[in-house]
């Protein structure tokens, strides 16, 4: 927690309220608009190196496609980090989630409408379930967030395995795999849902009392406390939610592969963190953007798309997103650290 | 002026430990009230009772002269008594109108309002001109509030409480942590806040600056109330005196330690 510290309060002549230390401080404060200018550069670079391939509609729509999935989940990562939490299960109840749908579609039988809706809805609940289990064991039995979601990490993917027997469930409904294929105004339904969760969330997180009050918790828990914020429900609804989008993610995903790609999930909790950083959101909690989650999203999936484009290796990819990530956090770190000697 | 807060014969125990021994304080509408006292004399305890954070085991605390029951700081709050706490409690991320505003947002009229849409506007515009009002010096309305000095941070922790203060505002230590020149202007401040009509309470180590800012000094000495003194006539001397004990003032319960 970065309660303030009275006795480190420095003197007005040396701090920021002079215009230079102002307009410093806000350049150093607008990790989104340094993101984007970083995403820019990519695009160029690789539409210089690929100017047939590389900037054309299809490969908008494939950067938009990927991002889809993991997009939905990002938004739900940034309220969680915003209020200085943190989750790392979301993977693992994406799969969760995604079993489920599929099971009690298979049990119900048909490849109709009403069979993909009863699936959908199991989708939402079982992430909702999953989240709300988590957020209850952080708010009320004040276990670590970290410590609470490795164990659901670990619990949701086993428990999947026990009701798919370890195999993917191939058996989607044929309604669902043509909504993955139909693609209105030139995108598939896939990128416009991630497109509204984002419009939601962003409107949510930046102009809502609950928005508030997530940045406030994350800013300084005890603050919102005396504030009269009811923290622990707080935080059980931002848990229950981000289980919710993850749910919403798996549904997303089968109606994507067709499949329940079990074992493909291992790794979205921390590239969703990764790119939900990238984009400005502090681990510390207090500051965050959806529209910086969206950028820190694509940077990640263009890189890929690049290399693949240019015949580099992808896993390229993973060596680049990681020294940024390191890099944008220690700037993070060190914008903090001015902030609160200068 | 009118008893605005009164605590009569307050009693508080941690265990075998009798922190309060029948206390009695007042502090009046308009006027800064120092509350003053060596380390265990029972301060703090006195002040989070007065402001609903703990829950007294005897007597009365009266507000306007009616005899209230602050089962929490919420329910101090409603009843207009705003803490400003030591550590200020501000969130260091938002703006020093988000914080003044924090869990007291304002919502937009209509349908907005009710999807919880935020009036930024109004609040920034209140904010701004209750910091104008009170003659701060929070220029930077757009600034994280940790961004800015100890002394403007206890501006925006003193204005958000005096947004909110129907009657009373609680003072912890605010000028403890400060340089000269800042404790100045929060003292300032402090009188201007007083001068609003509320009922100020002021807890301090500072000696001078209690003579310079209070019109009213009460000393409590082991869980008790032992002077109750005019700032505009008192000494230092005699307001050391009272809290070591070592000089006689008025107050006949002194006696029992003598």
């Amino acid at each position: 927690m970065t309660a303030i510290d009275p006795a480190k309060a420095p003197d007005a002549a040396r701090t920021g309220t002079t215009a230079k230390g102002r307009r410093g401080r806000r350049l150093l404060n607008s990790s989104p608009a340094y993101m984007t200018a970083v995403l820019l550069v990519l695009v160029l670079v690789f539409s210089f190196a690929a100017p047939d391939s590389f900037p054309t509609p299809v490969t908008l729509r494939n950067v938009l496609t990927d991002m889809a999935v993991l997009l939905v989940m990002a938004v739900g990562a940034t309220f969680v980090l915003v209020a200085a939490g943190f989750d790392i299960s979301i993977g693992s109840v994406l799969v969760f989630s995604g079993v489920c749908a599929a099971k009690v579609m298979e049990s119900q039988g048909g490849d109709g409408a009403g069979t993909v809706l009863l699936g959908a809805i199991t989708a939402l609940l079982a992430g909702a379930a999953w989240g709300a289990i988590n957020g209850l064991v952080i708010s009320k039995l004040k276990v670590p967030a970290l410590i609470t979601t490795l164990g659901s990490m670990g619990a949701a993917l086993g428990a999947a395995l026990l009701i798919s027997n370890g195999t993917d469930v191939r058996t989607v409904p044929k309604a669902m795999i043509s909504v993955a294929t139909d693609r209105p105004l030139g995108v598939s339904w896939l990128v416009w849902v991630a497109a509204l969760v984002a419009l939601i969330g962003g409107f949510v997180l930046s102009q809502t009392r609950f928005g508030r009050h997530t940045q406030l918790i994350g800013s300084n828990e005890e603050s919102a406390r005396r504030a009269g914020v009811d923290v622990d429900r707080h935080t059980f609804w931002l848990y229950t939610l981000n289980g919710m989008l993850a749910g919403l993610a798996g549904l997303l995903s089968l109606t994507r592969f067709a499949t329940t790609t079990i074992s493909g999930h291992t790794s979205d909790g921390l590239e969703v963190i990764t790119g939900v950083v990238l984009g400005g959101t502090s681990l510390f909690g207090g500051v965050g953007t959806v529209i910086g989650t969206v950028i820190g999203m694509a940077i990640p999936t263009v890189l890929n798309n690049g290399f693949i484009q240019l015949n580099v290796q992808p896993f390229w990819q993973e060596v680049a997103i990681g020294i940024v990530l390191v890099v944008a956090v220690y700037l993070d770190q060190l914008k903090r650290r001015r902030r609160n000697q200068a | 002026m009118s008893i605005v807060l009164e605590a009569r014969g307050v009693v508080k125990s941690f265990g075998h430990v009798d922190v309060l021994r029948e206390v009695d304080f007042t502090a009046r509408a308009g006027q800064v009230t120092a509350l003053i006292g060596d380390n265990g004399a029972g301060k703090s305890t006195l002040i989070k009772i007065l402001s609903g954070a703990l829950q007294r085991d005897g007597g009365e605390v009266l507000i306007d002269g009616k005899p209230v029951h602050m089962a929490s700081p919420t329910r101090a709050r409603e009843l207009g008594i705003e803490t400003v706490y030591q550590d200020l409690a501000l969130a260091p991320e938002l703006g020093p109108a988000e914080n003044a505003f924090a869990g007291r947002e304002l919502l937009r009229p209509g349908l907005a309002g009710r999807l919880g849409m935020l009036d930024k506007k109004t609040m920034r515009a209140r904010a701004e001109e209750a910091f104008t009002s009170m003659g701060t010096d929070v220029k930077d309305l757009d600034a994280p509030v940790g961004a800015l000095s100890g002394g403007q941070r206890q501006s925006v922790a003193i204005c958000r409480a005096v947004m909110w203060a129907k009657r009373v505002v609680i003072m912890d230590e605010p000028t403890a942590a400060l340089g000269v020149r800042q404790t100045g202007k929060v003292i300032e401040l402090v009188r201007r806040v007083a001068s609003t009509g509320v009922a100020v309470v002021l807890i301090t180590h500072n000696m001078p600056e209690v003579l310079e800012a209070a019109d009213s000094v009460q000393v409590l000495r082991l869980g008790r109330r032992v002077a109750d003194l005019e700032a505009r006539t008192a000494t230092v001397e005699q307001l050391v005196g009272a809290m070591t004990g070592a000089l006689d003032v008025r107050d006949e319960t002194l006696g029992d330690h003598q």
